[in-house]
């Protein structure tokens, strides 16, 4: 089966002469599972993001989305095929919940009509399945971090996506706001079959709702797998620098990552 | 908990048609010689449709109205379309609520041009057009041409580099025109002339002149129209408006050009009339929202409507004296536009 996101051996830089800021990167997204990009700052994850996105060009190497090359797609084209949902971007001010998810459909706007029944209908499932239809009548610079977030899930989905990127999407949440936001992208992957890569900072989650694991490191794919083979001791002592022991999470059995401190944390157990 | 009942267009730009239509005719009827609205209404009927009412005015009347204060009142209708039009075209691309028509450095390279009009011994005419606006419009062009060349590099162009190329590109050229006002004399003994001008005025003596900015200004705003969902992407910031299918950068290229299009018929039409193309987009899309598809016409109504009336007061202040229009729009539209702000307790941002 054709992937739905395929990278070749990908270059990327942000100068044309600069140093590379990804080294050939090699990895694939498919229909129905959630891959999740892990490393250290700085390592590459919204690099990879902004080249799967088409908003960076690579300077070496092949994108494709479902084996169309990446590089030769109308602008338009790759808006209908896959969706991005930023880590921050300006929020407009003065407008309508429902309106700002509507944007999600400027790839499928008309030069002199309005709307299709299809756009409304489009907004409307997408304002449920992210279940803020009772946000639509809000002005999105009235609402919360959390439902913020939703507001630019919900805008993504209504480009009707075939592949969903994720810079972050639990940055600046709560505790529950940040599983709700997993469970939703994790159903939505399940039940529609979309295809989710996101970059992740929190290992814990990642390794609850990722299928998929790819971990970078100045620039280049260190390891990928099953969250169960990319998250061990050494390779995140030698990716992240720092210390971790493993133990299994007590209810679903995923890999548990527990920080070894140094010298001046707490302590309650004798050594 | 504010409801997303938006007032439906048709209402919107229906309101908006009869407001513009009434303040034509109000400010049609003044002048040195005083005519009856319902009078007006009878002679364009008449001259419309053929309706046939017989004439209970004089013919020089008729005369008046039709090859003095219609053109006149028509031409300030059009410059207000044409600058808040392009105030929101700049607005909307620059996402900079101090944006105006004259942001990218149309204000100087006008007045440059505007200046030489003044100063060079040269006379022609282009569609009716003297020396003067014809120079301006060019010097217009011509500094938001070259301030999009300075800004773009690698087929870029960022827009806090645009902002800053005008706003230097807009002062080198203000203090050239203000070194060649000490300098030459031609220029000195006509200073009122030419401060006049940069102040602003509606100089529209000719149909032919304002056939051609119809035309323009036309051509702009519909196009403008056509990119509304660009400029609406765009209010996500450059690069969600990319990932939402925009091409940004050749839409940017598109905004400019209709942009210096419409500001530099106006230039040509009114000289530099300030705040109408700040405030009329601010306005519009405090009370009716920040999409295009409805902020364009809504605005450019507004505009033209409200440039009308600061035309008739210039006209009728001081009569016979004519004061700058330039002046009004300040005095009247600047308290007008902080009231609106001041209302409004959520914070206003683009």
């Amino acid at each position: 089966m054709t992937p739905r996101l395929e990278l070749r051996h990908i270059e990327a830089r942000y100068a044309s002469g600069g140093a590379p800021v990804l080294q050939d990167v090699t990895l694939e997204a498919h229909a129905g599972e959630v891959v999740a990009l892990i490393g250290p700052n700085g390592s590459g994850k919204s690099t990879v993001l902004r080249v799967a996105g088409g908003v960076l060009r690579p300077s070496s190497g092949q994108a494709a989305i479902e084996g169309s090359d990446l590089a030769k797609l109308a602008v338009k084209e790759r808006a209908r095929r896959l969706a991005v949902v930023p880590q921050e971007a300006p929020v407009p001010s003065g407008l309508f919940v429902r309106e700002m998810v509507a944007l999600g459909r400027t790839p499928y706007a008309r030069l002199l009509l309005g709307p299709t029944a299809h756009d409304r209908q489009a907004v409307e499932r997408a304002l449920s399945v992210v279940g803020i239809d009772n946000l639509a009548d809000r002005r999105v610079d009235e609402l919360s971090g959390g439902e913020r977030q939703r507001v630019i899930l919900a805008r993504a989905l209504a480009q009707e996506p075939r592949l969903l990127l994720l810079d972050e999407p639990t940055a600046n949440l709560d505790l529950h706001h940040q599983v709700a936001m997993l469970e939703l992208v994790r159903g939505l992957s399940r039940e529609q079959g979309l295809a989710v890569l996101a970059a992740v900072h929190d290992l814990q989650l990642a390794a609850l709702y990722c299928d998929r694991m790819i971990l970078l490191s100045q620039g280049r794919v260190v390891c990928q797998g099953s969250p169960e083979t990319v998250l061990t001791p050494p390779l995140l002592l030698e990716t992240f620098g720092q210390r971790v022991v493993l133990s299994a999470h007590p209810t679903h059995g995923v890999p548990l990552v527990a920080l070894v401190p140094n010298g001046n944390a707490r302590r309650l157990t004798p050594t | 908990m504010t409801k997303s009942h938006r007032p439906p267009t048709f209402f919107v730009l229906g309101t908006l048609t009869c407001l513009l239509a009434v303040t034509i005719l109000f400010a049609a009827t003044f002048g040195a010689v005083q005519l009856r609205p319902d009078d007006i209404v009878r002679m364009t009927l008449n001259h419309l449709v053929g309706a046939g009412f017989t004439p209970t005015w004089r013919p020089q009347d008729e005369a008046i109205f039709f090859s003095i204060r219609l053109p006149r009142v028509a031409g300030a209708a059009l410059v207000g379309a044409a600058l808040a039009t392009a105030g929101v075209l700049f607005q909307g691309l620059l996402r900079n609520p101090l944006a105006d028509p004259y942001a990218l450095g149309v204000s100087g390279g006008a007045a440059l041009g505007g200046a030489l009009g003044f100063l060079l011994s040269i006379s022609f005419s282009v569609a009716g057009f003297s020396p003067v606006p014809v120079l301006a419009f060019f010097g217009a062009l011509a500094a938001m041409s070259l301030v999009y060349g300075l800004a773009q590099s690698g087929g870029r162009a960022p827009v806090v580099t645009l902002l800053l190329a005008g706003f230097a590109v807009s002062a080198i050229m203000g203090y050239a025109v203000s070194f060649l006002l000490i300098v030459n004399d031609r220029l000195q003994l006509n200073l009122p002339r030419v401060y006049g001008w940069l102040l602003g005025g509606i100089a529209v003596t000719q149909w032919s002149q304002l056939g051609l900015a119809v035309l323009m200004v036309s051509v702009a705003v519909g196009a403008g129209w056509l990119l509304r969902h660009s400029l609406d992407a765009l209010s996500l910031g450059e690069e969600s408006a990319q990932e939402l299918g925009v091409a940004v950068e050749s839409d940017k290229r598109l905004v400019i050009l209709l942009g210096s299009l419409l500001t530099g018929a106006a230039v040509a039409l009114g000289g530099l009339i300030g705040f109408v193309g700040l405030f009329a987009p601010h306005v519009t899309r405090l009370v009716i929202g920040p999409r295009h598809g409805l902020l364009l016409p809504a605005a450019a109504l507004v505009g033209a409507a409200f440039l009308v009336l600061a035309d008739l007061l210039a006209r009728a202040i001081l009569a016979p004296t004519e004061i700058p229009v330039g002046i009004l729009t300040a005095l009247v539209g600047g308290p007008f536009f902080l009231w609106l702000l001041r209302r409004e307790r959520r914070e206003y941002r683009l």
